[in-house]
Parts: structure tokens; sequence; C-alpha cells
């Protein structure tokens, strides 16, 4: 039974949820949040592929399950050739006529760890082999489930389990790997950021990515109040001082061509974000300035590219 | 009327792979394997096989990538060699928990370093415990019918497991050999078309893969257990199917001239057929040899293999493969290990060779049998014993 559509504005969101209740996110989890709202976007045909990671563990315990939708997890570092399978395999049966032609699409679901990390060389082989399936990274900017460790998405100077802030470090001194850039290098044909801080923004960019044909990637930024320590009823807020600031800027990149959904004159100073957080508190002012400057330039780098396109 | 031509083993296996109608291969070239998945591309844009050949960027994708084809319901095939299959060693584990049925051709390579592209068994022992249904290939022949019959076990609605079929890199991989083929008919006579019960599907979802706490992941290992064990009787079954319907017979532990022969040597894989020479040679001498072929490695043919010893005085084991700090080749120790509470049982004695491609010649394995019986009365110094290896392994008795 298809729920109904419940209408916001101008958009419409059904009351159907394919990510049932009773999974075991942290309370206020930005994750959790934004998965749900993706999979309301996908709708009930798709067939999920789901790297190991807190989507995993906080929605598949045996015996029970809160996925009503088809959905598959085999291991931390692979989901984007698990998808790659599945996609091909549905293919092929089909035009084999050994399955009932259906419109299902691929979903591959993975943290920033399995994605920017361990399950890069997977996803590079699967866009440039041009899979027709989607990948949603869920970036909370580090290992949360094994315990808040760095990935290569943790933003600089942020304090982690494994780049803590101590006395002669101030955490993270890398600066976080630009993914969507790395996707867009590939020449697929969509590429989007997206935040559970602007759920329509997000839920149009998912549902516009799974029904694109060919390799498409939503990176979706998922605040984390364990791992970031801030107050657990935040999420949507700092989602959105994410883009405000710039430091997180929303943006899609269609056939290569780039646009930036929320344009703000002027961008609010980093520090309001930074200050919502708890893995941030270590930070002087003076790399809160280093961290100023460098969102200013990406930030200019990033109007420029959309530049380019505008007609 | 099926046809017997010259067929590369590789290019026997891939020929089996045509006839099963695979759905999805997904491959990447290593050597020795390379003429496999070459083969199978080729036939793809051909159009003498219509599947998805996926060139994937790494073993470790090629084995998700089958994991994720058979999960919607794919016949699915790969093959790798040494390195490759190591590196797709956590999914291997992954196929067979869940219940995956794909076939994977293993061209045995042996490990770094140093490097070496030459077969030895290191590969296949490495994976022995994942979980997969396991045969050796002793020829071309032998490449095509196990592969076949492969899918017809691993697909079959009581075992849902996948299969790894082991053909001796270069020594087998690379030769060229009388191959009957059998009719597209036949073949669809033996292998049924493949239903997989637990397809991903949207009008039916299911989850698969969770995760196991600790209260349920102890009953999940032991029932995959269960599974592969139980599924020797269709192993079985294929065998006997393959050959009422091909007229070539199988099994699980494959005697040669054993009855009454108080010395036996037991291999594995294409070196058997070496063995045998030497084996006819030192009967025409009045020698009381036999030779034991283990095909069958997972599940391991336990009854069989005591069946086929027992009236033995001496077992010579022959292992491809050095299990660092062990107890002697790992063949050698699963098999004194099986025979342990028997109260009659040859004395068992191990050797190592034919490592990273040094050849065995029959010399060699007339060596063994000779040094064989010679240890069995005398005993040794050492664990096991090394053939054709420049520099003597001392004290590793310990
Ligand atoms: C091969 C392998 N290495 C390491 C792990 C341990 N591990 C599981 S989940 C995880 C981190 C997940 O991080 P991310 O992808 O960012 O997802 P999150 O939990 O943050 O949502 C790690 C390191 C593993 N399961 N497999
Ligand atoms: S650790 Fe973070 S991402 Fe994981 S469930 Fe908790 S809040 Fe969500
Ligand atoms: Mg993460």
């Amino acid at each position: 039974m298809e729920g109904q559509s419940i209408k916001f504005g101008k958009n419409f969101v059904t009351t159907e949820e394919f990510l049932a209740q009773g999974h075991t996110f942290c309370t206020g989890c930005g994750e959790a949040l934004a998965l749900r709202l993706a999979c309301k976007a996908l709708g009930r045909h798709v067939i999920i592929a789901n790297a190991t990671g807190c989507t995993e563990v906080c929605t598949s315990p045996l015996p029970v399950t809160s996925w009503r939708v088809p959905w598959i997890h085999t291991l931390f570092e692979n989901t984007a050739a698990t998808a790659s399978g599945i996609e091909a395999g549905l293919k092929i049966l089909m035009k084999k006529g050994k399955t009932p032609e259906k419109n299902i699409k691929c979903v591959a679901v993975a943290g920033d760890g399995g994605t920017t990390d361990i399950g890069i060389q997977a996803l590079s082989g699967a866009f440039e082999r041009n899979h027709d399936f989607l990948y949603l990274c869920f970036d909370n900017e580090a290992y949360m489930n094994t315990g808040i460790q760095r990935s290569s998405a943790t933003p600089y100077g942020a304090s982690t389990t494994t780049a803590p802030a101590g006395k002669l470090s101030i955490g993270q001194t890398t600066w976080k790997k630009n993914l969507p850039e790395i996707a867009v290098a590939h020449n697929i044909p969509y590429v989007a950021t997206a935040s559970p801080g602007y759920p329509f923004d997000l839920m149009n960019k998912v549902k516009k990515g799974g029904d694109i044909k060919g390799p498409a990637y939503v990176h979706i930024f998922s605040p984390c109040p364990t791992g970031w320590r801030h107050a657990t009823d935040l999420a949507i807020e700092i989602g959105r001082l994410a883009v405000e600031t710039g430091i997180f800027p929303l943006y899609e990149v269609e056939n290569g061509r780039y646009k930036l959904n929320i344009d703000r004159p002027k961008l609010k100073p980093v520090e309001e974000y930074l200050k919502t957080q708890g893995r941030f508190r270590h930070l002087l002012d003076e790399e809160i300035e280093k961290i100023q400057e460098h969102v200013n330039e990406e930030y200019a780098k990033l109007k420029a590219k959309v530049a380019c396109f505008s007609t | 009327m099926s046809e017997r031509i010259g067929l590369e083993a590789s290019h026997a296996a891939a020929e089996a792979a045509r006839m099963a109608d695979v759905d999805v291969i997904a491959a990447y070239p290593i050597t020795p394997q390379t003429h496999i998945p070459e083969r199978l591309a080729e036939m793809v844009a051909n159009g003498e096989l219509d599947a998805a050949y996926i060139p994937v960027e790494s073993e470790h994708s090629a084995m998700s990538t089958c994991v994720g084809a058979a999960a919607v319901g794919a016949r699915t095939f790969t093959a790798t060699a040494g390195p490759g299959l190591e590196y797709m060693h956590n999914v291997l584990y992954v196929a067979s928990a869940m219940r995956l049925p794909v076939v994977m051709t293993v061209a045995n390579r042996a490990l770094s370093a140093p490097l070496s592209i030459w077969g030895d068994h290191s590969d296949a022992m490495s994976v022995r415990d994942t979980g997969w249904i396991q045969v050796f290939c002793q020829n071309s022949q032998e490449a095509f019918d196990m592969t076949l019959w492969a899918f017809r076990v691993g697909e079959d609605a009581g075992v849902l497991l996948p299969v790894m079929v082991h053909l001796d890199g270069f020594h087998l991989t690379h030769v060229t050999e009388p191959v009957i083929l059998p009719e597209q008919e036949e073949v669809d006579k033996f292998l049924p078309k493949f239903h997989y019960p637990f397809a991903l599907d949207p009008d039916k979802p299911m989850t698969l893969g969770a995760f196991a706490p600790p209260d349920v992941y102890s009953e999940a290992k032991v029932a995959q257990e269960v599974a592969l064990r139980k599924s020797k009787a269709v192993v079985i079954k294929g065998f006997e199917e393959l050959g009422d319907i091909f007229g070539r017979y199988y099994h699980p532990v494959e005697p040669y001239k054993t009855e009454g022969a108080k010395t036996l040597l037991l291999t594995m894989g294409s070196f058997s057929e070496t063995a045998k020479t030497v084996i006819d040679a030192k009967k025409d001498r009045g020698e009381s040899v036999g030779l034991i072929n283990l095909r069958l490695w997972r599940p391991f043919p336990f009854k069989e293999l005591r069946q086929a010893v027992k009236s033995a005085e001496i077992l010579i084991v022959f292992d491809r493969c050095i299990s660092f700090g062990g107890p002697g080749g790992p063949v050698s120790s699963e098999i004194r290990s099986t025979l342990y509470d028997e109260k009659q049982r040859p004395k068992v004695v191990s050797f190592i060779g034919g490592l990273g491609g040094r050849d065995m010649s029959a010399k060699d394995f007339e060596y063994v049998i000779d040094r064989g019986r010679e240890i069995a009365e005398n005993g040794s110094e050492e664990l096991y014993e090394t053939v054709g290896i420049r520099g003597k392994v001392t004290d590793i008795r310990g």
C-alpha cells in the first residue's frame, strides 16, 4: 500500500516509511534523519546495498530489521562493487527474460569512511564502468560506528579518537577530502551535495539521482551528536549553519554543469558553526582564522565553476 | 552428437561457463587465470554468450560483484589465481555464509613474496576454511566437467553454496588436451535453470547480511557448517548424474590401482596424472603401490578416504604448500587427523614439493615413493621432507 502524500509548501512528501522505527541510531542522529528522508524520496522500487557503519549496524540486528525495502549488507569496503553486481545482474536477467521487466533502482549506502577511504577503489571502478546506480554517502566526518576515529573526510581541526587534540596537536591536521569533486572527475551524469538541514532539497536530489540513467552520487552531510559532541536537538541547525558558513555548500553537477542550490550573498563566519560542537572546542583564534581562509578560498573556487555555466 | 576437440583447460572452463549460460561474469586478470576471462569476454563480444561481462577493478570487487549479482538471482562466474584469491579473501566468507552459489575457477598460483606467477597450492590451502565446496582437476576434460558440475551442485536448492574449481596454474591451465564437448541438450538435462529462492526483489523485501549479536552468530555459523557437510550427498549425486549423462564418472576420492597395494601415494590436481605413470611403472616391476587422487577437498570426504586407505601400510601424502611453522603439509595434516582414530590405519609420511611452478617429474615421484617407504620403516629426522628442493630443511621436528 502506497502511503499518502502530505504537502509542505510546494513539496509533497509520502507518509510511508521504508526505514522503520525501532532502529538503534543515537538520539538526534542527523544520519538517521537523512537516511529516512532519502528512503522516502526513493520509494519502494529499490534494492539497497549498504556498507558496514552506523547505517547498517543501527538498522539490522538479527533477528529484526528496520528495512521495508530489499536490502543487502556484505562488507565495509565493497559496497559499490556489490551494487555493480546487483545492477548488472538485474539488467541481464531482464534482458534474457529470466526476471520480469521492472523498474528497480540499485542504491548504495555508505558512510564517509566506507566511501572516501576504504571503499574509494570500488566506487571509482563502479563509476568508471558506468553502472546505472545511485550512491549515497552519509558523511558524519569520521568512523562513528567504531568510536569516532578520523577519516579522510574529517575536517581540519576536529578532534577524533585517532587524531585527538592534545598539547602538540590540534586534532585533524589535513583538509577534508573533497569526494564530490572526485566523483565529478569521473564524468558521471549527476553529482550533488545535500543536508538534512534542507530536507526537501535533499529529497529532490536523491530522487533525481535515482531517476537519472547511469551513475549518480549524492554526498549527504550528516551531523552526529555523539561524535561531534553537539546537543541532540541541533542536527538540523548545524546542517543549516554548515551551508550558511560555506563549510558545506549545497550544489549539483549535472553532466558537468555546476549549480549552487543555496547561494547566500554573504557567508556567516565559520566560528558560528565551529562553536556548536565539542570536537572543535580546543581551536584557538589563529586556527579558526586559517579555517575561515580555507573556506573562503574553496567557496570562491566553487563559485567560479558555477559562473562558468551561468548564462 | 558430442564432439572431441583439442582445448586448453582454461578454455574448457570458459566453454563450460558458456554452456551453463552464465548471466554475470566479473573478473580481474591475473596470470595464469587470464585465458579464462579473456575467452569469456570474447564470447560475449561475439554474441556466443548472452552475459554481462564486468571488467571490475580488482578481485575484491570481482567477488563482491558476483555476490551482488547472485543475490538478485543471476548465475554468476569468476576466475582468479594466487594473489587475486587472497585479495578477495574477505568476500569469500560472505559468499558462502550468505549462501550464494557463485562458481569460481582458481588457476592455482604461488603467493608472494618472492613474486611467482607459477603454480602451487598455497592459494587453495589459504581459503580452505572459507566455507566453499572445493574440487581439484587433473586435466582439461575435468576442467570442463567440474565447472558444469559446480553450477549443478552449488545451485541445488538443498545446497546453495559457492563452489571453487581448482586448476593447477600453467601445468593445467595452459595445457591443450582432447576434450569431449557435450551437446547443449545434454548440458540442459544435467543443469537445470537457476532459481535462487532468496533473490532481492522490491515485491518481496528481504534483509540479507544483517549483523548478528553473540546470541545469534554461533547458530548462524553452525547452520552454515551443517549445510556444507550435508552438501556431500548432492556432490556425489552430481557426480553420478554427470556420469549417467556424459559417461564420465567422478568420485570424491579416486583410487588408482590400489587393490592390495601396501604403499599408497596421495596427490591432488594435475600432478596425479604424472604420479599415475610412476605407479604403472612400479607395478610393472612388481612393486606393491597405488595412487589416491583426492578430488573433493571440501566438504572433506572422510568416509571415502578412510575406506580407500584402510588396507595400506604406508600412505605418502604429497603437498604443494608449506604450512609455515605447522605440522607438515596442510593436506597431510588433515589426513593424519582423519585417520588418527582408526584402529587400522597406514603410517602417514608427508612430502612437500612442486612449489612456485617447480616441476615434479616421474623421477621425482619415484623418489617420493621410495624415500617414503624408507621413512615409514626407519623414521626421519624431519617432520616432513621436501622433494626436488636445493638445501635441506633441518631441525624442523622441533
Ligand atoms: C575491512 C574492514 N575494516 C574495518 C572495519 C571496521 N569498521 C566498521 S564500520 C567502520 C567505520 C565506519 O565509518 P563510516 O563509513 O564513516 O560510517 P559511520 O559509522 O560513520 O556512519 C569501521 C572502521 C570493517 N568492518 N571492515
Ligand atoms: S554515532 Fe553518530 S552517526 Fe552513528 S548513530 Fe550515533 S549519532 Fe548517528
Ligand atoms: Mg562516518
